[in-house]
C-alpha cells in the first residue's frame, strides 16, 4: 500500500486516496472535431516511468492535488497544486528513474 | 509407545512437561518446546502424509516453514480447524488433535496410491491436455474427477470459533528475522532510540543458533534477548511470521497467539495481523537448503542434512541411526560430524565432488566416516521408510561410470544442495536479485525500497559476517561477541542426479508438494516452453503453498540446462505474497458478521420496523420495501399500497435521497453548467429536475435542486449515486473551474425526508403544518420554510407518482416524531405507509425514470425520450460536445419505449431479451431488454419500459420477448406512460 503525501495532511495510507487518472488533460472547447474529442474523452498516456496524476484525498480533506508517480518504482517523485505544471525532475534518464 | 529416538539430554525441549497428543487417532507423547515433527521423529515416525498427485508416501524433509511433504489437518472438534498446516511448526500442546491428509482409508494403506503405478499417464500438464475434449464432459466428468482426486486437506464446516485482531503500527526500523544478523541490527537501532520492531517466526530468538549445539554465542543471545526485552521503544514479537513485503514499506506480519497453546476462549484472539509501515527494514531471514534431485529423493528418511541437525540439536531427536549423507557441499560435513557425535554409525558421506578439501572434510575423515567422492546416489529403496541407496560414480562430464557393488543399508539420508538465500521477501518487495556463482543461488541485487539484506539472506553464509553486516545495518555501535566459522569449499552444483535405474520408474521430484519430477520439466521444455512462467504453469512447480522454497533454483536449474542456458538467462519466479499460508480469519480480522459492512438506517427505521417492514438493501441502506397486513403477500401489499397512494394517499421514507448543500456566490452558475437544462432564472422558493451527463454524453444521475437563495441551493440525487455526484461536484469545483466560488456539503444525514402523496395528501398535512400550503401558496415544483408538527424544516411540492405530493423535510433527530404525526393524522384520511416496491411501481406507471435500472451507463437524454430537459441555448454544459458524437446520434440505438404484453396478467422478467421475430433461432439478434415490470392494478395490468433499438419508432409495433422455458411473450410497443397520460393529477 503506498504512502501518500497530502499536501494538506501529510502522509497517509494509499486507501485514504483515490486516483483521478492522468493530470493536466486540458477540457477543448465545444467546437473541437470527433477526433480531438474522442482524444480528450478516451486516449491516456500508459508510461513505463514518469506519469503525471491527479488524487484525491478523498477520505480525509477532500483535496485534490497532482502527483509524479514512477510507475516502475511506485515512487512519488513530486505533489504539487492543482493548476501548477509539473516540476523538472533531476536524475531522471529515457524517462526513468535512474537515482 | 517409547520415544526410541529421543536423546537422553540435551535440546531446548522442557522435559519436565510431557505432553499427550494423537496422530492419526493414535495416542503419542511429547515434551514441551516440541513441534508435531519432532515428537513423531522421536517415536520413529517419519510417514506423516500422502503426495498430492501421486499419493507417494511422505515425511519431513525440513524443520522449518519451508517445509513442503507433511501437510496436516489440526482439528479440535470444536470448530478450530487448520487444513494443510506443517508438521515441522506446530508447536505442541497438550490434547493436539492431528490428522494426515490425502489418503484414504489410512496413511499406511492410501487407495490412491494406484496414481503411483499409473503414473505414466500423470505428466507435467496431463489435466490440461487430456481433459480439453469433448467440451461436454467438463461439468460431468472431468470436474468431478479433478475435485475427488485434488485437495489436500478439507476446508472447515463449521464457524470458526476464533477472534481475530489486526494491528497498525509504524516503526523507524522493522527486523526480519531474529538470528545472529537480526539480532545485532535490532540492538545497534535499538539502543540508538529509534522505534524498532523485530519479528520471528520461531517461539524463540535465536534464528540458526536454536538449530545448533550450545556453543559461544549462547551467553550473548541470552544478553541481546533480556536487552532488548528492557527497550520500551523496541517491540519485540516471536511466532510471528512477516507475510507480505507491499509497497512503500508496508508489509504485514502474522502473529500466533493461541495457537500454540490449543487455547480457544474467546477473549484473547487467536491471531494478529500486523499492519506495519517501516522507515527501514533489515532482512534477516537467513538461507533455506535445496534437496538433491535423485531418484528416490521424496522415500521418507530422506531429509535435509540441517534438518537433521536441528531435530538433533533443538529437540534431541535422532532421524535416524545410520544415516547417509548425500551432498555438494561442505555443510552436509556438520550433520554427518554431530549424528556421529550424537553415537548414530554413518553409514558414508556421499560426495559429488571428486575432490572436496576442507576443515570438515579432515574432521569427517579423522572421525574415520566412509567418504565416496566423485560420488551420487542413483535410487533408494524402502516402502514406507528408505532402508538403502544405490551409489554410482559420476564423471566430470556428469555421466554415471561405475555403480558400487550393492546398495548401502542406511535408515535416512541426509542431503544437501547447498543453499538459498532466503530472497522471498525481498523479491515480494520488488528487489531485484542477482544469481551467485559461488553460491549457485539467488542473491538480493538492487533494493526498490528502503531496505537491506544482512547475513546469510545476502548471501553471507558465516555467522561473524551475519553478526557485523547485521550491526551495520541497525546502525553500527555495538561491541560483537567473537566468532570463528569453520571455512567451508566450494560446492559443485548437479542439478539433475542421474540414474541406472529404468526398470522401476525411478522418480527425481523436484516439488514435492506438487509432485513435479525432473522428467516433467524436460516435458515442458520439449512442449516449447522456454520462459520459467511458462514451465511454471505447465508444471505446476513452486505453485504450491511452500512456493518453492526448497525446489525453484534446482528447477531453473534443470530448465536452464535442458534449454542449454545459464540459469539467470532463464529468469527467476517473483515471490508474492503471503510468505506462509496464512488464515482468512487473520485477513478478516473483526470485519465479520455484524461488522462485515456498515448498515445505514433512516430516523424512522425503527418505527418502520415495529410496523412491520420488509426492507431491502440499497447500498448500505436498510429501505422499508412494503408493509404487509397481517396474512398479506409481498404482491399483495404491494398492490394495495399503489391503489390506496392514488385512492387517498400514502406516506413513504425517502430519507436516503442523497442532498447536497450547494452554496457560494457562483453556485447558480455551477449548477448551469453541470446539469443539461436551463438554471438562471429558477427563483428562490422553486425547485427544478435536473439530468446530470458525463461528458461523454451519458446520463450519470438525476434528481430535483431547489433554490433556497440566489447563492444557496438544495440539490438531491439518487439514492446510490450520493457519494458518486458529490466526488464529481468537488472534482469539478477544485480541478476544472477553481474560479467559481461555490462549495458542497453532504447533508443527506442531516435531513429526515418523508413523501406524502395523493389525493388527500394536503389535508392530511395542512393541519399539521403552520404556514398555508394550498396549490396558490405552494405550487407544484414549488418549496417553502414551514413549521411540521411544531418543528421548523422544509416542504417541497415535488413528485415522484403523479400525484400532488409534498417532500418534508425536518432535522433528522425530529425524523420520528413528525412522522408519527403524520401517521396519526392520516387515519382519519385513510392515509397509508408504503414502502419503496409501491414507489417503483407508481413512478413505473407514470413512465419516470431510475438511473441505473433504465439507464446502464450508456443511455443518452435522447434515448430516454427526454429531449426536453437538454438546452439547445446553453453554449456549454457537461456532456453537450458529448452528445455530438455520431454514434450517439444513431437511429438504431436502443431507446425507451413502454411494453405491453398482450396477455395483461403476464408480467416480463426484468432484464428479458426483446427480439424482433418470435421464431426462436439461436443465435438471433436481440434488439432490447427489459427494464422495468411490474403489476399495474391501478392500470388494471402489467406495464414495462425496456430498451429497444429504435423503439421510438415502433409504437404500436409487435415484438418479442423469449422466456426461458421456450415460450414466446408477445409486446405492444407504447409510450412511457401509463397512467394519467395527460398528467393533470400533479397539479390537483
Ligand atoms: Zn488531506
Amino acid at each position: 500500500m503506498l504512502l501518500i503525501e497530502c499536501p494538506f495532511c501529510g502522509p497517509r495510507a494509499e486507501t485514504e486516496f483515490h486516483c483521478g487518472g492522468q493530470a493536466h488533460i486540458v477540457r477543448p472547447s465545444n467546437d473541437v472535431d470527433d477526433t480531438a474529442w474522442e482524444s480528450y474523452l478516451f486516449i491516456r498516456n500508459n508510461p513505463k516511468g514518469i506519469h503525471a496524476e491527479r488524487w484525491v484525498h478523498n477520505h480525509g480533506c477532500g483535496r485534490w492535488f497532482n502527483a509524479l508517480r514512477d510507475t516502475v518504482s511506485d515512487r512519488f517523485l513530486a505533489i504539487y497544486a492543482m493548476g501548477e505544471k509539473p516540476p523538472a525532475i533531476d536524475g531522471l534518464e529515457d524517462g526513468n528513474d535512474k537515482r | 509407545m517409547t520415544q526410541s529416538h529421543r536423546l537422553a539430554s540435551g535440546g531446548r525441549i522442557d522435559r519436565s512437561k510431557a505432553v499427550r497428543f494423537t496422530f492419526d487417532g493414535h495416542s503419542f507423547d511429547g515434551f514441551a518446546g516440541d513441534t508435531l515433527a519432532s515428537a513423531l521423529l522421536a517415536h520413529g515416525v517419519h510417514l506423516m502424509g500422502r503426495s498430492f498427485k501421486y499419493h507417494r508416501p511422505r515425511g519431513p524433509i525440513a524443520a522449518g516453514s519451508e517445509e513442503p511433504n507433511a501437510l496436516i489437518q489440526l482439528d479440535d472438534g470444536n470448530g478450530r480447524t487448520d487444513p494443510n498446516t506443517r508438521a515441522t511448526v506446530i508447536e505442541l500442546f497438550a490434547g493436539l488433535r492431528a490428522e494426515s491428509q490425502n489418503r484414504w482409508p489410512s496413511l499406511e494403506r492410501d487407495v490412491g496410491v494406484i496414481n503411483d503405478l499409473f503414473s505414466p499417464m500423470f505428466p507435467a500438464a496431463f489435466y490440461y491436455k487430456t481433459f480439453m475434449w469433448p467440451k461436454s464432459w467438463w461439468e460431468s466428468v472431468y470436474e468431478p474427477f479433478i475435485r475427488a482426486a485434488a485437495g489436500l486437506g478439507h476446508a472447515p464446516t463449521m464457524a470458526d470459533p476464533d477472534r481475530y485482531a489486526h494491528r497498525h503500527a509504524h516503526c523507524d526500523l522493522l527486523v526480519v528475522g531474529a538470528g545472529p544478523a537480526g539480532l545485532a541490527a535490532a540492538l545497534a537501532a535499538g539502543r540508538k532510540g529509534g522505534r524498532v520492531i523485530l519479528v520471528d517466526e520461531n517461539n524463540a530468538l535465536g534464528g540458526s543458533l536454536l538449530n545448533d549445539a550450545d556453543g559461544p554465542l549462547e551467553a550473548w543471545l541470552a544478553e541481546v534477548s533480556s536487552e532488548l526485552a528492557g527497550l520500551d521503544h523496541v517491540t519485540v514479537l516471536t511466532r510471528t511470521t512477516l507475510t507480505a513485503y507491499y509497497d512503500h514499506n508496508y508489509l504485514t506480519a502474522l502473529e500466533r497467539i493461541t495457537d500454540h497453546t490449543g487455547l480457544v476462549d474467546g477473549k484473547s484472539p487467536r491471531q494478529r495481523l500486523w499492519r506495519i509501515r517501516a522507515g527501514r527494514v533489515v532482512l534477516a531471514t537467513g538461507a533455506i537448503e535445496r534437496t538433491l534431485v535423485f531418484a528416490g529423493n521424496d522415500r521418507p528418511g530422506v531429509m535435509l542434512a540441517s534438518a537433521a541437525r536441528t531435530y538433533l540439536h533443538r529437540y534431541a531427536v535422532l532421524v535416524g541411526r545410520t544415516p547417509l549423507i548425500f551432498t555438494n557441499n561442505d555443510s552436509a560435513y556438520r550433520a554427518a560430524l554431530d549424528m556421529r557425535a550424537a553415537g548414530t554409525s554413518i553409514a558414508a558421506i556421499v560426495d559429488i565432488r571428486s575432490n572436496p578439501q576442507g576443515a570438515l572434510i579432515d574432521a569427517a575423515r579423522g572421525d574415520g566416516i566412509r567418504i565416496h567422492t566423485g560420488s551420487v546416489v542413483v535410487g533408494t529403496d524402502g516402502r514406507h521408510r528408505v532402508h538403502q541407496a544405490s551409489i554410482a560414480r559420476i564423471g566430470a562430464d556428469g555421466r554415471l561410470s561405475e555403480t558400487l557393488g550393492r546398495p548401502l543399508a542406511c535408515d535416512c539420508v541426509l542431503m544437501s544442495g547447498g543453499w538459498n538465500p532466503n530472497v522471498s521477501l525481498f523479491s515480494q518487495g520488488r528487489g531485484r536479485l542477482r544469481f551467485d556463482d559461488a553460491l549457485a543461488a539467488f542473491v538480493p541485487d538492487r533494493a526498490m525500497q528502503a531496505v537491506e539484506c544482512a547475513g546469510a539472506c545476502a548471501g553471507t553464509m558465516t555467522t561473524a559476517g551475519a553478526l557485523s553486516e547485521g550491526a551495520e545495518a541497525g546502525g553500527g555501535g555495538i561491541d560483537l561477541p567473537a566468532v570463528e566459522d569453520i571455512v567451508e569449499g566450494p560446492l559443485q552444483p548437479v542439478w539433475a542426479v542421474p540414474s541406472d535405474r529404468t526398470g522401476s520408474r525411478p522418480k527425481a521430484f523436484v516439488d514435492f508438494q506438487n509432485d513435479v519430477t525432473a522428467k516433467d520439466l524436460g516435458i515442458a521444455v520439449r512442449e516449447g516452453m522456454v520462459s520459467i512462467e511458462h514451465v511454471k504453469r505447465f508444471t505446476t512447480t513452486g505453485m504450491a503453498t511452500d512456493q518453492g522454497k526448497t525446489s525453484n533454483v534446482n528447477a531453473l536449474a534443470i530448465v536452464a540446462g535442458q534449454l542449454d542456458a545459464a540459469i539467470p538467462a532463464v529468469g527467476t519466479t517473483t515471490f508474492r505474497p503471503p510468505y506462509t499460508p496464512q488464515t482468512f480469519g487473520a485477513i478478516v480480522g473483526s470485519g465479520r458478521g455484524r461488522l462485515f459492512d456498515p448498515v445505514r438506517k433512516t430516523p424512522m427505521h425503527g418505527w418502520a420496523e415495529a410496523n412491520g417492514a420488509v426492507f431491502e438493501d440499497v447500498g448500505n441502506w436498510k429501505r422499508a420495501r412494503y408493509f404487509p397486513r397481517p396474512g398479506e403477500d409481498m404482491h399483495g401489499a404491494v398492490q394495495r399500497e399503489c391503489m390506496q397512494v392514488r385512492e387517498t394517499c400514502g406516506l413513504m421514507d425517502a430519507s436516503t435521497l442523497g442532498k447536497i448543500d450547494i452554496q457560494g456566490k457562483d453556485a447558480r452558475e455551477f449548477l448551469n453548467r453541470v446539469y443539461t437544462n436551463a438554471w438562471m432564472k429558477l427563483a428562490p422558493g422553486k425547485c427544478r429536475y435536473g439530468l446530470m451527463l458525463r461528458d461523454d454524453g451519458f446520463v450519470f444521475d438525476d434528481g430535483v435542486t431547489a433554490c433556497i437563495a440566489d447563492d444557496h441551493f438544495h440539490m438531491t440525487t439518487t439514492t446510490g449515486g450520493a457519494p458518486r455526484v458529490l466526488a464529481w461536484l468537488e472534482d469539478l469545483s477544485q480541478t476544472e473551474w477553481p474560479d467559481l466560488e461555490v462549495y458542497f456539503t453532504s447533508v443527506t444525514e442531516q435531513w429526515a425526508t418523508m413523501t406524502i402523496s395523493g389525493p388527500n395528501a394536503r389535508e392530511v398535512l395542512a393541519p399539521l403544518v403552520s404556514e398555508d400550503i394550498s396549490t396558490d401558496a405552494l405550487p407544484h415544483m414549488a418549496w417553502m420554510e414551514a413549521t411540521v408538527a411544531g418543528v421548523k424544516g422544509r416542504i417541497f411540492r415535488i413528485s415522484f407518482t403523479g400525484e400532488v405530493s409534498f417532500e418534508v423535510n425536518v432535522p433528522a433527530g425530529y425524523g420520528q416524531s413528525v412522522w408519527e404525526a403524520i401517521v396519526e393524522r392520516g387515519k382519519v384520511r385513510e392515509l397509508c405507509v408504503y414502502g419503496t416496491e409501491t414507489m417503483h411501481v407508481l413512478r413505473a406507471e407514470k413512465g419516470y425514470i431510475i438511473v441505473g435500472q433504465e439507464t446502464d451507463g450508456t443511455a443518452t437524454p435522447f434515448d430516454l425520450g427526454m429531449d426536453w430537459i437538454v438546452s439547445a441555448k446553453k453554449p456549454d454544459f457537461i456532456g453537450k460536445r458529448g452528445l455530438e458524437r455520431p454514434d450517439l446520434k444513431a437511429a438504431d440505438r436502443k431507446q425507451l419505449v413502454g411494453l405491453l404484453t398482450k396477455d395483461p396478467d403476464m408480467v416480463l422478467e426484468e432484464g428479458a431479451q426483446v427480439t424482433a421475430s418470435d421464431r426462436i433461432t439461436i443465435p438471433m439478434p436481440m434488439i432490447g431488454h427489459v427494464t422495468s415490470s411490474y403489476m399495474s392494478s391501478n392500470c388494471g395490468r402489467s406495464i414495462a419500459l425496456a430498451m429497444v433499438r429504435g423503439g421510438h419508432a415502433l409504437n404500436g409495433r409487435t415484438l418479442h420477448v423469449p422466456q426461458l422455458d421456450g415460450s414466446v411473450v408477445d409486446v405492444t410497443v407504447t409510450g412511457t406512460v401509463f397512467f394519467d397520460i395527460e398528467g393533470a393529477r400533479i397539479h390537483g
